[in-house]
C-alpha cells in the first residue's frame, strides 16, 4: 500500500502519454473550417498546433490572372466581415500607383462605409464570442442591431456582404439618397443599444472572472508576432493604421486610438465594444458634411500599373490589412499578396494558450477575432 | 531616420548591400549569406529597432526566387524593405529570420508552401495551404491541366 502511495504522489514515477485533441476543421467555436490540434494533459492544454487550408482558395495565384477592376472583387471574399476595407486597400494602391486623386466625395463616403464595416463585424463578433462562452442571448442582441447595417449596405450597393463598392478611381455608384438619414438613424438607435452590450457580458461577473487574467499578451510579443488590430492594441501596442499611416477622410476626424495595458481576453473584448463608440464618433463628423461631387473619377478603360512595387496598408476590423503588388506593367499583377492580420493573429494562439484549460482555449481564440477566409485566402 | 541616414547605416552593417531609391520605401538588395546577420542587426541595433515585420513575401522571377521582408520600426516609425534572392531556381534556399521575429515562421511556411523557397533552420518546414506532394502554385511555370482553365 506505502508503494502504490508513493508512486501515486510521486508524479515523476508515473508514465503518463500526452494526448491529443482534433478541435474541428468543423467546430462551431473555430468560426470556420479551422483545425485545431491540441495537445493536452489532463484538461490542461500543453501547445497547440493550427492547422489551416481546408479553404484555401489561391485567390493570390487567382489575381494574377485578372485585371485590376477584376480581382477586387475577390478581396471581399477573404474577410467577408470587412469587405469594404479590403476592397479600399486594393483601390488605394492602384490609386496611388497611378497618382490618382479621387474626389473628397468618395474618401468620405469610403470612410463611413469602413466604419460602418467595422461596427457590424465587431458586432458579428461580439455575437459569436457571447456563444462561444456559452451565451445564446448575445448572439440575438448582436445580430439584431446588425441587420439595420446591413440594410443600409443593401440600399447603397446591392449587396450585403460582398459589396465591391469601391472601384479603381472612386465609387460604383453614389450613395442612395436616404443614406444620411439612415445612417443618422443608426447611430441614434445604437448609441441607445451599445450600453446593453456592457450589461449583458462585459459587467456580467461571471464573464469578468472568466477572462479577466486569461491569455495574457505582452506588448514586446505582441509585435514581435505581428499582432494588430484590436487584439493588439488591448496589450498596448500602439497599431492603429488610420492613426500612423491616415488614409480616406481619416486625417479629417478626431478620433481616440483605445489602448489598453494587460493585454489579457478580458480587455480584448473591451476594446472592441469601446471601438464601437469611436466608430460611431467618426461617422458623426463625417455623415453631416460629406461635400457635393463626382463619385469617381474617369479612369482608363484598361488599367495598367506602372514597373514596380506597390504597398498599401489600411485598418481592418481584425488589424493591419496590407496589400503589395509586384507589377511589370501589364494589366494584370505579376505578383500580389494579401497580408491578412488573421494570419499572424492566429499563429500567436500557441503562445496564450500553454497552461490554460481547453475550455478557456475557446474563450482565447474567440477574442482573437479569427475570420477563416482571410487566413486560407 | 530618414532614408538617406538608414542607407549609411545599412552600408556599413553589410557592405555588399545595394539600394534601389525612388521607390516607395526604401529598397535593400542583400546577398542570401548576409540575411540573417543584417536582420539581427536591423532588430537589435537602437537606432534602427526595426521590431516589426508586418510582411513577408516571394516573388517568382525567371532565373531566381525574391523573399521579400517589409520591416518596420514601432519606435522611430520607418520602414525598410529587404530582399534576398536565392541562389539558384532549382534548389532555392534561404536562412530563416523566424529567431529575430517569430511571427516570420508562419510566413515562411506560407511561402515554402506556395512558392517552394525552403528556409534553413527552420524548426517546422511542413506544407501549410496544401497537401504534401502537390506543386508550388505561386511557380509561374506551375501547370495544373485539371483545375486551371487557359484562356
Amino acid at each position: 500500500m506505502a508503494e502504490y502511495r508513493e508512486i501515486i504522489f510521486n508524479s515523476d514515477k508515473i508514465q503518463t502519454d500526452d494526448y491529443f485533441v482534433n478541435i474541428g476543421p468543423q467546430h462551431p467555436s473555430t468560426h470556420g473550417a479551422l483545425r485545431i490540434v491540441a495537445k493536452l494533459e489532463g484538461e490542461i492544454v500543453q501547445s497547440i498546433d493550427p492547422v489551416i487550408g481546408y479553404i484555401h482558395s489561391g485567390i493570390e495565384k487567382m489575381c494574377e490572372s485578372l485585371s485590376y477592376p477584376q480581382l477586387i472583387h475577390l478581396t471581399d471574399r477573404m474577410d467577408y466581415l470587412s469587405a469594404h476595407m479590403n476592397n479600399e486597400a486594393v483601390c488605394l494602391c492602384i490609386e496611388n500607383a497611378l497618382q490618382v486623386e479621387v474626389p473628397e466625395r468618395v474618401k468620405y463616403i469610403r470612410t463611413i462605409m469602413d466604419e460602418l464595416t467595422r461596427i457590424a463585424s465587431h458586432q458579428l463578433w461580439w455575437c459569436a464570442t457571447g456563444m462561444d462562452m456559452g451565451a445564446m442571448t448575445t448572439f440575438f442582441y448582436g445580430l439584431r442591431d446588425r441587420e439595420p447595417i446591413l440594410d443600409i449596405f443593401e440600399e447603397t450597393c446591392g449587396a450585403r456582404m460582398t459589396f465591391n463598392y469601391n472601384v479603381p478611381g472612386g465609387l460604383m455608384f453614389d450613395i442612395h439618397p436616404n443614406f444620411q438619414k439612415r445612417v443618422k438613424d443608426f447611430i441614434r438607435y445604437f448609441r441607445k443599444k451599445l450600453p446593453e452590450y456592457d450589461t449583458l457580458l462585459s459587467g456580467n461577473v461571471i464573464f469578468k472572472e472568466r477572462t479577466k487574467g486569461l491569455g495574457v499578451l505582452s506588448k514586446e510579443e505582441a509585435i514581435a508576432w505581428g499582432v494588430t488590430g484590436p487584439s493588439g492594441r488591448a496589450s498596448g501596442y500602439s497599431c492603429d493604421v488610420r492613426k500612423l499611416h491616415p488614409y480616406s477622410a481619416y486625417p479629417y476626424v478626431k478620433f481616440e486610438e483605445k489602448l489598453a495595458t494587460d493585454g489579457d481576453t478580458f480587455w480584448r473584448y473591451q476594446l472592441r465594444i469601446e471601438e464601437m463608440w469611436e466608430s460611431m464618433k467618426i461617422i458623426e463628423q463625417l455623415i453631416d458634411n460629406i461635400p457635393e461631387g463626382d463619385f469617381a473619377v474617369k479612369m482608363k478603360g484598361v488599367i495598367k500599373l506602372p514597373e514596380g512595387e506597390f504597398y498599401q496598408r489600411v485598418e481592418s476590423a481584425r488589424g493591419e490589412f496590407g496589400v503589395f503588388i509586384v507589377s511589370d506593367g501589364k494589366k494584370n499583377p505579376y505578383r500580389l499578396k494579401f497580408r491578412s492580420p488573421g494570419f499572424s493573429n492566429l499563429f500567436v494562439l500557441n503562445e496564450l494558450v500553454k497552461g490554460v484549460k481547453i475550455a478557456d482555449l475557446v474563450a482565447i481564440m474567440a477574442t482573437l477575432d479569427l475570420v477563416i477566409p482571410d487566413i486560407d485566402r | 531616420m530618414t532614408n538617406e541616414e538608414l542607407k549609411l547605416t545599412i552600408a556599413k552593417l553589410c557592405s555588399s548591400a545595394e539600394f534601389k531609391d525612388g521607390a516607395q520605401f526604401l529598397e535593400v538588395i542583400v546577398p542570401a549569406a548576409d540575411l540573417h546577420h543584417l536582420c539581427r542587426e536591423l532588430r537589435h541595433n537602437g537606432e534602427t529597432a526595426f521590431d516589426y515585420l508586418f510582411c513577408l513575401t516571394g516573388v517568382d522571377y525567371p532565373t531566381y526566387f525574391e523573399v521579400v521582408y517589409h520591416l518596420d520600426s514601432t519606435r522611430h516609425r520607418h520602414v525598410v524593405v529587404l530582399k534576398a534572392r536565392t541562389a539558384s531556381r532549382e534548389y532555392p534556399v534561404l536562412d530563416t529570420i523566424g529567431d529575430i521575429w517569430p511571427t516570420a515562421y508562419s510566413h515562411e511556411r506560407e511561402v515554402y508552401d506556395l512558392l517552394g523557397v525552403r528556409f534553413n533552420n527552420h524548426p517546422d518546414m511542413r506544407r501549410l495551404f496544401l497537401e504534401d506532394g502537390w506543386g508550388f502554385p505561386l511557380r509561374k511555370d506551375y501547370v495544373d491541366p485539371v483545375r486551371i482553365v487557359e484562356r
